[in-house]
């Protein structure tokens, strides 16, 4: 069986992140990491391949630096990588994502492809199904339990509602929740390893594109302007000294609370 | 602006998540029709009226009974072929999200996602979306029509009025791959004893809490405040609590006067959930944990030293 997995180089830590002024989108130029959703995901697709055998493909879209994330992934156990890296994919929303990861993908055959929960930075959590109806293949999302047998998927998830059981044939397009697993750690001999893995990068040409079909041209939303987010009554902060429960108790009966 | 409202229905009622959608949506444009999709579905789809719809299209197909994505894709793009509308809207949910994003690849239309309002600026719509652990609100737009926005959950209250929609049935062909996935059992977990929405005060526990027998300090400390339990998914995923008490994205949206968060890291999908409560209380041993940036008042400890103390005090002012 081959595995395709999708994964996102978002910059590290949300808290640092920011988005340039003047271009409005997020700024990428500090250090970036592997959307760690999407480690849950490779885990699944290694998980899998140690179960069934088969191969583990990791398949990124962004700039250069995207190859850390990849590598990372690689460094986990997966087999080879696909990086789109292209100047003109820069600024791609939803649409042109979709496009060139669909693209990409479609030159593959993988029988299944996965993907994390949401990535980290923008939110996003709705890749799947656009990607998934671009190769016309069936989705299941928000999985937390997997199995894989007889040519079909059987995918477990929480919805508002309780648990649904989800079954699909192969190839199917599926989206694990951060439920589902614990990600393992590179090991060192797994990240030694990781460089000599086949990895390869292609362009949007390569792929077929039109450059009007990628990054801003070929994307249908936009970021009109960045606000302060709309102040909410200041924080107090304390560290436990021994006396934090006191000071609990006291904030509480001055609201009224206790 | 013609607006198209996807509403989504559950046990036979329109989910209050859409109808405020649609309210909101009705406020906005008076044009605006709803979408009801699934099977046996005519008389729920009626009930849109009351809430701002003027029509309701209707598709009543049994391949449409299981809450699965992609055969609504293939549905609201049939819609799209015979009507036009410039804006599509969804109320975030685990279906919903897949079926905007299919809808937003079939179509080639762009998508936005996690907001939590829409206005018109200047006769364009601009949603607001909270962005980067909310430490931004961008304003996002779109440059070619129809536009689709997913919008969070429980963002507009639904505004009941005096309207009645004219109902509309439309045909649906279904693409193959469409109805390849298959639902095999739904699983509804039912809630048992008092329902947290409905809870003036709340303590919550999450992972940091480190075992399941854990939870009694949390139980100790709800009972004590006169309050209820609630957990967060990880926990719940891990059958350490009953589904029924879980806040955030995938489970409950509360609103208590009180919120205590033991061993909850605040990631976005919890937050979603609670913090429009009135005062949030959070205690985590890790001072960078996001629920920090959120919470009126921030306990960094060990919370398997603070919640038996803080349980013991609440007591003792009670007697």
């Amino acid at each position: 069986m081959k595995i395709a997995v999708c994964v996102k180089h978002v910059p590290e830590g949300t808290t640092h992140a920011r988005i340039d002024p003047q271009t409005k989108r997020l700024d990428r130029s500090g250090e970036g990491a592997i959307n760690a959703f999407d480690t849950h995901a490779v885990e699944e697709a290694l998980k899998l391949k140690e179960a069934d055998g088969g191969e583990v493909l990791i398949v990124s879209m962004g700039p250069q630096s995207a190859q850390d994330s990849v590598r990372k992934a690689l460094a986990m156990g997966a087999d080879s990588a696909l990086l789109i890296s292209d100047e003109g994919a820069a600024g791609s929303d939803l649409v042109a994502t979709t496009t060139a990861l669909a693209a990409a993908l479609e030159g593959e055959e993988a029988d299944l492809v996965l993907f994390g929960q949401q990535s980290s930075d923008s939110d996003g959590a709705v890749l799947w199904a656009a990607v998934a109806d671009r190769l016309r293949r069936p989705v299941i999302s928000q999985v937390a339990e997997l199995a894989v047998s007889g040519g079909k998927v059987t995918g477990k998830r929480q919805t508002e509602f309780g648990y649904d059981t989800i079954e699909a044939p192969l190839p199917a397009v599926v989206a694990v929740s951060d439920a589902i697993n614990e990600p393992r750690y590179p090991s060192l001999k797994g990240i030694m390893g990781a460089r000599s893995k086949p990895q390869r990068t292609v362009s949007l040409s390569e792929l077929g594109i039109d450059s009007g079909a990628a990054g801003e041209g070929g994307s249908k939303t936009v970021v009109q302007g960045l606000n302060d987010p709309p102040p909410r009554g200041d924080t107090v902060k304390i560290e436990d000294d021994g006396s934090a429960a006191e000071k609990i108790v006291d904030y509480l009966a001055e609201r009224k609370l206790v | 602006m013609a607006t198209l409202v996807f509403l989504e229905h559950h046990q036979g009622e329109l989910l209050k998540p859409s109808l405020g959608v649609l309210s909101k949506a009705a406020e906005l444009d008076g044009d605006v029709a709803g979408v009801v999709l699934g099977s046996g579905v005519k008389e729920v789809a009626s009930g849109a009226g009351a809430y701002g719809a003027g029509k309701v299209y209707v598709a009543d197909r049994t391949e449409l009974e299981r809450p699965l994505p992609q055969p609504r894709v293939d549905a609201l793009a049939k819609l799209f072929q015979e009507q036009d509308f410039d804006t599509v809207l969804f109320a975030a949910s685990v279906l919903s999200a897949d079926v905007a994003a299919g809808l937003s690849a079939r179509l080639g239309a762009g998508l936005n996602w996690d907001l939590t309002d829409l206005v018109q600026e200047n006769g364009n719509l601009v949603g607001k979306r909270p962005a980067l652990g909310d430490s931004v609100y961008v304003d996002v737009g779109w440059s070619a029509e129809p536009r689709l926005a997913l919008i969070r959950a429980g963002t507009f209250e639904p505004k009941q009025t005096d309207g009645e929609a004219e109902v509309e049935e439309f045909d649906v062909e279904f693409e193959d791959f469409s109805l390849q996935a298959t639902m095999v059992e739904q699983a509804h977990a039912e809630s048992e004893g008092p329902s947290i929405e409905d809870a003036d005060v709340i303590v919550a526990g999450g992972r940091g809490l480190g075992s399941p027998d854990n939870f009694k300090l949390v139980e100790e400390l709800a009972q004590a405040l006169g309050g209820a339990v609630a957990a967060t998914r990880a926990v719940v995923d891990a059958g350490w609590y009953p589904y029924a008490t879980q806040v955030g994205q995938t489970g409950k949206t509360v609103s208590p006067k009180l919120y205590v968060a033991c061993g909850i890291s605040g990631a976005i999908q919890h937050k979603v959930g609670m913090q429009s409560a009135g005062t949030i209380v959070a205690i985590n041993k890790d001072p960078n944990a996001p629920i920090f940036e959120f919470c009126d008042l921030g306990v960094v400890g060990d919370l398997h030293e603070i919640v038996p103390k803080l349980t013991e005090l609440v007591r003792s002012r009670k007697r």
